[in-house]
């Protein structure tokens, strides 16, 4: 009997552990895990161009995860996009001159929003809004420049600090004078 | 050979829809099911957590350096956890669960055969296909879902350790990348019922492997290594199919 | 002998007509009648590979004849549905050649396991039958041991206390005395004995020790050839002369059951003339 009882724990803690395993995969690796909130505060942002920005895509704040867009939309009067991001409550202390900046992680990598704090002595409140904002680099664009220029090292057009970054990311490769197509 | 090995086919085919009528009569034998979860899940527990965490390592580590080609080291929790739900996990946990557990199923079944004990059962009106088979059969399928959540659980750890504690990746890219790419349903899920799959089909070809095995240590022998090659052979063919129907 | 073979007792509990059996293209059986009256202890006797097990797979159901009646209390086993073939062997006991425990469970749980399989009895009384039982057969000690750790006649014994543990109408023992010390083979002898003298469990025994069955045995049938070629008490069948009883009782290695297996002519096969014909070949 005692016999019996210890291969029936041992299954009981076989099964549960699968489906620890389960629900760890499931909630913390997955989309999922972003659906998560604890108290946050919405901040607003606009681009000309938001490029394959997402839904739920993260923020970040030098590399680190600090909240997810919210929502995007279309201002039909100034025709850009409106986006909402909405920041975990305990990082509050975010200049309100910081800018934020669309990249890519890496050349595989989905896009996110990016914040590169100022030196305003004043915080962003709740709705605050971004005077800043560098739009996505899109791929074509940067090769168009390549094209004209022949040199992606100087931009024809006065890049801001994101940009630079972003352009960094986005072709990290060293400049191939024969780029395809 | 040709025609011996479509007889082969045709009675594993038969032989299923027996087990799969002899389910609701194995539920008597609740307890025999709990026990056969023991044996082809908790005891495979061991190899499944060494394995993951190994899998892990080496993708986190091959991976690192194919994506530091392209600067996109970034997505390392990304891919890693794709290429693992997807297709890693469940496909080693099941050929790695075809060699552990599916061999001793095949093994014990066939000795039993060759004793008699399967004979006694039906001689005390137990059947055989409701105690012995089917119990198996549900158990396999129950174990192998969570073994390759184990296992891909592990993975992630192993890959993480690599790639974030060892090769010095940002903790928090890398999991901010892997959450907003992988979906719960189209990935972790469906990994789900590719092991859900694999665990049935090497649950069947072992149970039917034991059953018709001659009764001889020699015909045993051939049984096991048949239910090993058979069943690596299946499931990376259904492997396939099924990536091809879920995708 | 041929008036042996007519039915004489209608109370059988089992009845075999026109038994005819194939298996894997050799002829097993061509058309055996056999009676096993109640409450008595019938052994079949025969040369080795006439089929004595296969008979005891019939009368079970394990095997199905080619045609033929086998009527095991009225009912006719080889038509019935696999629900009445279950139902029937649950009053049927069966003593495998091997024992056949099942070697996962300790002894007590061997015996309990067709109490707790088909009844659902409190644990007290399911451990009262299964030690009575196991008192019976001297076992009673080793009720917690593995089936790995017990001697031949050991095992033997637990699969008997297993095969009477839901008081069966009927018992069948393959090979009961098959591999049996001297000392083990008369207490499974005994035990035979016994059970049927104070249960009435009618019995059918499947031996080759003539010596032992004579003592156990109220009735033989002697199978070769496919047919039952002898029928009579132990007494009856020693003093009979067909050349069959002769030759198996008496213990004789030729006669109608020829020493040789059924070859080419031996002058032949070595490369001789056909003519030369060395001994031993006849």
């Amino acid at each position: 009997m005692t016999q019996r009882r210890s291969y029936q724990i041992g299954t009981g803690f076989f099964i549960l552990l699968g489906f620890a395993a389960l629900a760890y995969l499931a909630t913390q690796t997955t989309s999922v895990a972003n659906f998560r909130q604890g108290d946050s505060y919405t901040l607003k942002a606009r681009f000309t161009n938001i490029g394959q920005l997402k839904l739920r895509a993260p923020v970040k704040l030098a590399g680190v995860r600090i909240g997810s867009v919210e929502s995007i939309e279309l201002d039909p009067t100034k025709l850009d996009a409106l986006i909402k991001l909405s920041v975990d409550k305990r990082y509050n202390d975010v200049p309100d001159d910081s800018a934020a900046a669309i990249f890519t992680s890496g050349l595989l990598g989905d896009q996110y929003v990016g914040v590169q704090p100022g030196g305003s002595p004043d915080m962003f409140k709740d709705g605050g809004e971004f005077v800043l904002t560098q739009s996505s680099m899109q791929l074509e664009d940067l090769i168009g420049k390549f094209l004209v220029n022949g040199s992606p090292q100087k931009p024809a057009d006065k890049a801001s600090a994101p940009d630079e970054a972003a352009a960094k990311v986005a072709a990290p490769t060293p400049p191939a004078p024969d780029i395809k197509h | 050979m040709i025609g011996d090995a479509l007889a082969q086919v045709g009675a594993c085919g038969l032989f299923l829809f027996q087990i799969l009528a002899a389910i609701p009569k194995s539920l008597r034998h609740f307890r025999e099911t709990i026990r056969q979860i023991w044996f082809v899940g908790a005891m495979s527990l061991v190899i499944i957590m060494t394995c993951g965490l190994f899998v892990g390592m080496v993708l986190g580590l091959q991976l690192y350096y194919v994506l530091s080609i392209f600067g996109g080291t970034a997505a390392l929790g990304t891919v890693v956890s794709l290429s693992l739900y997807r297709e890693l996990g469940p496909v080693m946990t099941a050929l790695l669960f075809a060699g552990r557990a599916g061999t001793s199923i095949t093994a014990e079944i066939g000795l039993m055969r060759a004793t008699d004990q399967l004979s006694a059962m039906e001689m005390m009106a137990v059947d055989p296909l409701a105690y012995v088979a089917a119990p198996r059969f549900l158990a396999c399928i129950v174990a192998m879902p969570l073994l390759a959540c184990v296992f891909n659980a592990l993975g992630i750890m192993g890959a993480h350790l690599v790639g974030v504690s060892w090769l010095g990746l940002d903790n928090g890219t890398f999991w901010s990348n892997m959450t907003s790419s992988v979906d719960v349903w189209k990935d972790v899920v469906n990994g789900v019922w590719k092991s859900v799959a694999f665990g049935a089909v090497i649950a069947l070809i072992a149970v039917f492997q034991g059953y018709t095995t001659p009764p001889t240590s020699e015909g045993v022998a051939y049984a096991t290594t048949r239910t090993v090659v058979f069943s690596s052979i299946v499931v990376l063919a259904l492997d396939f199919v099924m990536t091809a129907f879920l995708m | 002998m041929t008036d042996a073979r007519a039915p004489q007792n209608s109370d059988a509990l089992v009845q075999v007509r026109g038994l005819r059996t194939t298996l894997g293209g050799k002829r097993i059986f061509e058309g055996i009648d056999l009676d096993i009256p109640r409450g008595k202890v019938t052994a079949i006797m025969g040369p080795s590979g006439t089929g004595k097990t296969t008979l005891l797979r019939h009368i079970t159901g394990q095997l199905m004849p080619d045609a033929g009646e086998i009527r095991v209390d009225g009912q006719n086993v080889p038509a019935l549905r696999r629900n009445a073939l279950f139902d029937l062997r649950e009053k049927i006991g069966f003593l495998f050649q091997n024992s056949a425990l099942l070697t996962d469970f300790t002894v007590f749980e061997n015996v309990a396991f067709p109490l707790r399989k088909h009844l659902k009895l409190p644990e007290e009384l399911v451990r009262n039958i299964v030690l009575t039982k196991l008192q019976a057969v001297g076992l009673r000690g080793a009720a917690e041991l593995m089936p790995s750790e017990l001697s031949g006649g050991m095992a033997r014994r637990v699969a008997l206390a297993r095969a009477i543990i839901r008081d069966p109408m009927l018992i069948l023992y393959d090979e009961p005395f098959s591999g049996l010390d001297p000392i083990a083979l008369n207490q499974v002898l005994k035990l035979i004995r016994t059970l049927n003298q104070t249960l009435g469990i009618t019995s059918i025994l499947v031996a080759h020790e003539f010596a032992a069955v004579s003592r156990a045995a109220d009735l033989v049938y002697l199978i070769a050839a496919g047919k039952v070629v002898a029928r009579g008490t132990p007494e009856e069948l020693t003093h009979d002369d067909s050349p069959w009883t002769k030759q198996f009782f008496g213990g004789e290695a030729d006669g109608p059951v020829p020493f040789q297996y059924p070859a080419r002519d031996y002058a032949a096969d070595l490369g001789f003339p056909a003519t030369a014909r060395p001994a031993g070949a006849a």
